[in-house]
């Protein structure tokens, strides 16, 4: 039996989030009406001509000092030519010998260990427009409002070795991405996409394989299910003694399968060359430098640091920095109640349980940090129960009043005066003497029932601990 | 009085002082456009002259006629290149110089025919048809401007702007008898210009003489933001350099561009304005140029490919020209591509298409391309150095002069190697213009190329200005 070992590299395309086109000053929006956010330039009208967008320019050296890549000082584009209706020059603006970063890495959580993925190259792009086929009216339509969209195309070195690590990799590529703020990272808008080379090799061996690249790949899960099935083909072809062609070929989520595009004989030759119409330039001496001032923590660091800072447990910690704005809030929380644990675990609980139902952000949230402390501390005061306080929470989003407010308007407060208490429980004792000679018989399970009981009367509002308490002093006592 | 032969500084002088209105001079130039341009043929279209009319503002600066070659965008008027490919197609846009010289007061008048996109020294490659040089219709009044220099020669426009790629602007107007100037890279703005090579083209003045060539590039000049390659260079005003004096200036005569086969009767004009000159103050000396003779091999290659790429937009799917192939076919869109452009497209421009394209293809990349690319740099080399110690230089703008309709188009190569003097210029990026500097035995117009440095469009207008008003070539009219 041979051992194999499989080969992957990744391209993601990334679209950023600026607000006007890589080349031109349309506004950068998805779901526009088709063809409203357009212009000569982004149309390829004959006579128009490109003018490179800085921001596009800063955001590419933010990716790149988060990939810890170098970064070209000089800045140069290229035309990659070929004919396709939602490419309205015949070409694409592209960068082709000099990307703007390249020798790059990212440190990859995956089994358990910590691998550093190697990243080859990163350049800047022009998006295409869409093209929407109208089967009703046999033909097809382009929409152009994406044409110009600014991409940045990532490209790994191939030093992945199986689809889960390639799974991960994308996972971390896109947290660090989520981080820099430059994108929303989308698969289902298309703002992030990825296509795949993958080969297999003898283990040891140090030739590759012939590899193939699959597109259409709509979620990170089927990155994963297409090189697992990309996987399996090859070691079968291997083991059968067929040959691999070099092909491009296409991932069919229903049939879970891939399927040819076309063969190394018919991919393209596109021509690069230098783009006449952006001189190349440099990057002004201070430009990475200004970059750099402003860059954010990155997710392995702020890991570590809160990891440190509130001597979180590492799992709480993950969840905390899989968001960076859901970090910040626990920070801002932490800044003034020290219970960093019970913050941690309302964040992580029912407050991203509401962010999921609402679909939003913590930022969308009608919750500043100081209504969730304040919330915190009337269910530690006991002024409500825990199960209540998540009520609370919900009513406090629903409005964007405090807890304090929302429990007086809806007298929610816990009754945790004795006097009262120890009424209600000697009531609750006579009504049921049967429970009560059960207890003391020792089938403390009926405890509960006495509870419940008790809790009904004050319309669930009775501190549930002290009431147990003084059912069992009196049972005891009694 | 006629108005029509007249200069547009002399009609601006006419306009300032009442004696002719804006009005006026359209109008004579409409009459003798009906008169002429049937012999001629020197526009692709005209404007309705209502609309014309209703566009001058007799108030403003500028407020003459100008023609503008076919390949320069105008908001709402139909542009074409000449190409059949582009019919119907009108620009939602206007090109930056066509801005500029509006702000100015000027109305567009006509469109001048060319070589389709440009390609071509004779403006035979045309949808529309040749364009006669008013000299003498048998013959070429040059290309790929031929129809902007045909109209101002013949008179039908006061003046024109041209697109020079390779000599488009100067060898029509050697042939035609008028100034033509190709600016700076980066001088004018390219918004709006429909690219052949763009890293080579630029539009420039087509003028009747070297006052009138300073006058437009005043309106033309100047940095544009919505093209990344225009130069950020302040604009001088450049009637402030027409100076009747070339003393001092110390002018090259590389040794290069006097080979065989140019015509003797242009070596002799070009021997006597050297002459004209020197006795004007300017001093003379052979200088040496060693790569001209790679500038055609060159230019043909970096030129073809940026074609190959810029020409790729038209493809049918978004304006001008569309197949229909049957929609039953296997590739209906691959066959949409093929037969737009089969029937859009003409010869050269599918000449061309096929030498750039092959230029680039992998595996020949390096052995054309970058090559070219290399040499590129040593011929702007040579000028670099040979602008150290002088102000310009001074070679004939065409080999010969006007040849006959028909003689060269069976004959691509004959054809690219009457650019010979011009070419250089473009790969360099560096300003050229054109004057008259005599008359062949046959009345046909012999042109004078200038050379400087970047930027020294002033040092060209100064020598040609100096020149022009020695000798008065310029003033000669057909006999049309």
């Amino acid at each position: 039996m041979k051992e194999f070992e499989t080969v992957i590299g990744l391209e993601v395309h990334l679209q950023f989030k600026t607000e006007t086109k890589i080349f031109c000053g349309c506004a950068n929006r998805f779901g526009d009406e088709p063809n409203t956010l357009t212009c000569p330039v982004c149309l390829g009208l004959p006579g128009s001509l490109p003018v490179l967008n800085r921001k596009v320019l800063r955001y590419a050296i933010r990716v790149a000092l988060a990939l810890n890549a170098q970064i070209n000082p000089v800045v140069k584009f290229d035309r990659k030519n070929y004919y396709y209706p939602d490419l309205p020059k015949g070409y694409q603006i592209s960068q082709y010998d000099l990307p703007i970063a390249h020798d790059g890495s990212i440190v990859v959580s995956t089994a358990g260990q910590e691998k550093k993925i190697g990243i080859k190259r990163a350049h800047l792009e022009e998006d295409a427009g869409k093209l929407i086929h109208d089967g009703a009216n046999n033909c097809s339509l382009v929409d152009y409002n994406r044409t110009g969209t600014p991409l940045m195309e990532i490209v790994s070195e191939p030093d992945l070795r199986t689809p889960q690590e390639a799974y991960d990799y994308l996972t971390a590529l896109k947290l660090t991405l989520q981080y820099l703020d430059v994108s929303d990272c989308d698969m289902e808008k298309g703002s992030l996409r990825c296509d795949a080379n993958v080969s297999v090799r003898q283990k040891g061996a140090k030739e590759f394989g012939v590899k193939a690249e699959i597109k259409n790949l709509n979620s990170f899960k089927a990155v994963k299910s297409a090189l697992e099935f990309e996987e399996n083909r090859h070691r079968a072809m291997i083991l059968a003694g067929e040959k691999i062609v070099q092909e491009t070929r296409l991932w069919n989520d229903e049939k879970a399968a891939t399927f040819p595009m076309r063969s190394k004989e018919e991919a393209h030759d596109y021509r690069y060359f230098p783009e006449p119409d952006l001189v190349p330039f440099s990057l002004a001496p201070n430009a990475v430098e200004e970059v750099r001032r402003d860059m954010p923590e990155m997710p392995h660091a702020k890991l570590e640091r809160l990891l440190k800072r509130y001597s979180l447990v590492e799992y709480d910690a993950h969840i905390l920095i899989q968001d960076p704005h859901i970090a910040d809030f626990f920070e801002r929380c932490a800044e003034s109640y020290k219970d960093w644990k019970k913050i941690c675990n309302w964040i992580i609980g029912p407050v991203q349980q509401e962010m999921n139902s609402r679909k939003c952000g913590i930022g969308e949230l009608k919750l500043p940090p100081q209504n969730l402390i304040g919330l915190i501390e009337k269910v530690e005061q006991g002024v409500v129960s825990n199960l209540v306080g998540k009520d609370v929470l919900i009513m406090m989003l629903d409005t964007g009043k405090d807890a304090q407010t929302i429990i007086a308007e809806k007298g929610l407060a816990q009754v945790s005066d004795t006097g009262a208490l120890e009424k209600i429980v000697e009531a609750i004792l006579n009504e049921n003497q049967k429970v009560v000679a059960q207890i003391k018989e020792g089938k403390d399970s009926a405890m509960g029932f006495l509870v419940g009981q008790a809790m009904k009367k004050t319309q669930g509002k009775a501190n549930p601990k002290l009431l147990g308490d003084i059912i069992k002093r009196r049972i005891t006592d009694g | 009085m006629n108005l029509f032969p007249l200069t547009a500084h002399e009609l601006l002088d006419l306009i300032k002082s009442k004696a002719a209105t804006p009005q006026n001079i359209f109008q004579s130039l409409s009459e003798r456009t009906a008169s002429v341009e049937g012999q001629v043929k020197a526009f692709a279209r005209t404007r309705d002259e209502k609309t014309v009319l209703a566009e001058i503002d007799p108030a403003a600066n500028v407020p003459l006629p100008i023609t503008i070659k076919d390949n320069i965008c105008i908001k709402g008027e139909e542009t074409t290149c000449a190409s059949k490919i582009l019919k119907g197609f009108r620009p939602p846009y206007s090109a930056t110089v066509i801005e500029k010289l509006r702000q100015k007061g000027c109305v567009v008048q006509a469109q001048a025919n060319m070589d389709e996109f440009a390609f071509g020294s004779s403006t035979e490659n045309s949808a529309y048809g040749p364009t006669r040089n008013p000299w003498g219709l048998d013959r070429v009044p040059g290309g790929s401007s031929g129809g902007s220099a045909a109209a101002v020669a013949a008179d039908e426009a006061i003046w024109a702007l041209g697109s020079d790629t390779g000599g488009s602007i100067r060898q029509p107007a050697s042939f035609c008898g008028i100034v033509g100037l190709k600016p700076t890279y980066g001088r004018v703005s390219r918004y709006g210009l429909i690219a052949f090579a763009s890293s080579l083209d630029q539009i420039g003045p087509l003028t009747k003489d070297v006052t009138d060539c300073a006058l437009l590039m005043n309106l033309i000049a100047g940095h544009d933001e919505r093209d990344s390659t225009s130069a950020d260079v302040p604009v001088p005003d450049y009637t402030k350099a027409l100076i009747k004096d070339v003393k001092g200036m110390k002018i090259g005569i590389p040794k290069e561009y006097f080979i065989e086969g140019m015509d003797p009767e242009v070596k002799q004009a070009v021997d006597a304005a050297v002459e004209v000159l020197r006795k004007a103050g300017a001093v003379f000396t052979e200088v040496s140029l060693p790569h001209t003779e790679y500038a055609v091999a060159t230019y043909y290659i970096l030129a073809t490919a940026e074609a190959s790429s810029n020409l790729a937009r038209f493809d049918g799917v978004q304006y001008g020209l569309r197949a229909q192939p049957e929609k039953t076919r296997k590739t209906p869109l691959i066959d949409l591509y093929e037969e737009t452009r089969d029937k859009g497209f003409g010869w050269e421009a599918k000449r061309r298409i096929m030498l750039g394209t092959y230029a680039l293809s992998s595996g020949y990349y390096d052995a054309y391309y970058l090559r070219g690319l290399k040499v590129r740099t040593l011929i702007k080399n040579d000028f670099d150095s040979v602008f150290k110690e002088f102000d310009a230089v001074i070679t004939p703008t065409s080999p010969s002069t006007a040849f006959k309709i028909g003689e060269k188009a069976a004959d691509p190569l004959s054809m690219y190697l009457s650019d010979i003097y011009t070419i250089s210029a473009n790969l360099a990026g560096i300003p050229a213009i054109s004057i008259p500097c005599g008359f062949s035995k046959e009345k046909l117009p012999i042109g004078l190329q200038i050379l400087g440095k970047p930027f020294a469009e002033e040092t060209l207008l100064r020598i040609a200005y100096t020149y022009e008003q020695n000798t008065g070539w310029h003033k000669e009219r057909t006999s049309l």
